[in-house]
């Protein structure tokens, strides 16, 4: 990883350009030329450290409704309740945490009804009590990380 | 909601990876016998109508060398919560900021998540946001691991 791939880390973070050749708009503002920023990005995704380019769906502009939710699950239970829980495809992200609530995951669903109803179906299915963390207010959602003001990577 | 096809079609192709290619959205227009410009032109105004908060790219955070995350909650006053929540979120190692409903076990209210490139900047960070008036009182909540981590499919094609 070099300037350049941090300047256009940085730049596709903040905002992927909405053109028809976006990839050539970001070449002119790194200074490169098109095949070279595309190449940068593939291995940017190789290396694993570019998950994707695309959308980030507003799931409330949808109409859909998101939640935080959490459950204290004894040590010998961790791999079974993870299978279930993450069988549901409204779970996006599960993480075991060090709290004595230690599993921690969100859940999306079409309807807060249906939040409702996977809640109460995982509940049955563990047979532990999910406490639910849904959101009364929003004051920030940004994950876009400066890859120039970290030392991270300056001695590589 | 009621989306219209061309734009279940653009939403479903932006909730996954786009193309590496120079004209990234060329395949979608042929298919939808449309141009590329108007499936630009599409997407600003599903942006426009906050459907898609942006097109961007999304980074593996610990790869990118922030290895330090963490979730940390507060117990807040009701009546502050808004100006404390919008205080919290001003830091830029924020990354999301909410006040969360809670349960009679559990009545931590500001929930943040906090990123850092080693514990120790972590710590800082946690410790820089909490000497604050009416943010002493908190948890931090660290990840040990990882059971899932995918972007949604709200549209299945």
């Amino acid at each position: 990883m070099d300037d350049v791939d941090r300047k256009i880390l940085n730049l596709l973070q903040q905002e992927f350009p909405l053109t028809v050749e976006p990839y050539k708009d970001l070449a002119q503002r790194v200074d490169r030329s098109e095949a070279e920023v595309l190449e940068r990005i593939a291995r940017l995704k190789e290396a694993g450290i570019i998950r994707r380019i695309g959308g980030i769906i507003n799931a409330r502009g949808l109409g859909w409704v998101t939640t935080l939710c959490a459950v204290s699950v004894p040590e010998d239970r961790i791999e079974e309740i993870a299978q279930r829980i993450n069988a549901e495809p409204g779970v996006t992200h599960n993480y075991l945490r060090d709290h004595e609530l230690n599993m921690w995951f969100t859940l999306i669903a079409p309807s807060y009804q249906e939040i409702e109803t996977i809640i109460d179906k995982i509940e049955n299915d563990i047979a532990l009590p999910i406490h639910n963390f849904p959101a009364a207010q929003t004051y920030k959602i940004k994950v876009s990380f400066d890859m120039r003001r970290g030392m991270i990577y300056d001695n590589k | 909601m009621i989306i219209n096809s061309v734009d279940r079609k653009i939403i479903y192709l932006l909730q996954g990876d786009l193309p590496l290619v120079t004209h990234p959205y060329k395949k979608l227009a042929q298919e939808l016998g449309i141009d590329e410009e108007e499936i630009v032109a599409r997407i600003k105004v599903l942006q426009e109508q906050g459907i898609i908060r942006r097109c961007c790219a999304v980074l593996q955070h610990q790869k990118a060398g922030y290895t330090a995350n963490a979730m940390v909650v507060w117990k807040v006053a009701a009546e502050e919560i808004d100006s404390l929540g919008q205080h919290v979120a001003g830091y830029p190692f924020v990354s999301h900021c909410y006040h969360r409903y809670t349960s009679e076990e559990f009545t931590y209210n500001l929930f943040a998540m906090i990123h850092a490139t080693n514990e120790e900047n972590l710590l800082s960070n946690v410790e820089k946001i909490s000497q604050h008036p009416g943010l002493s009182d908190y948890q931090i909540i660290r990840s040990v691991r990882e059971l899932k981590k995918t972007s949604m499919q709200y549209i299945l094609d």
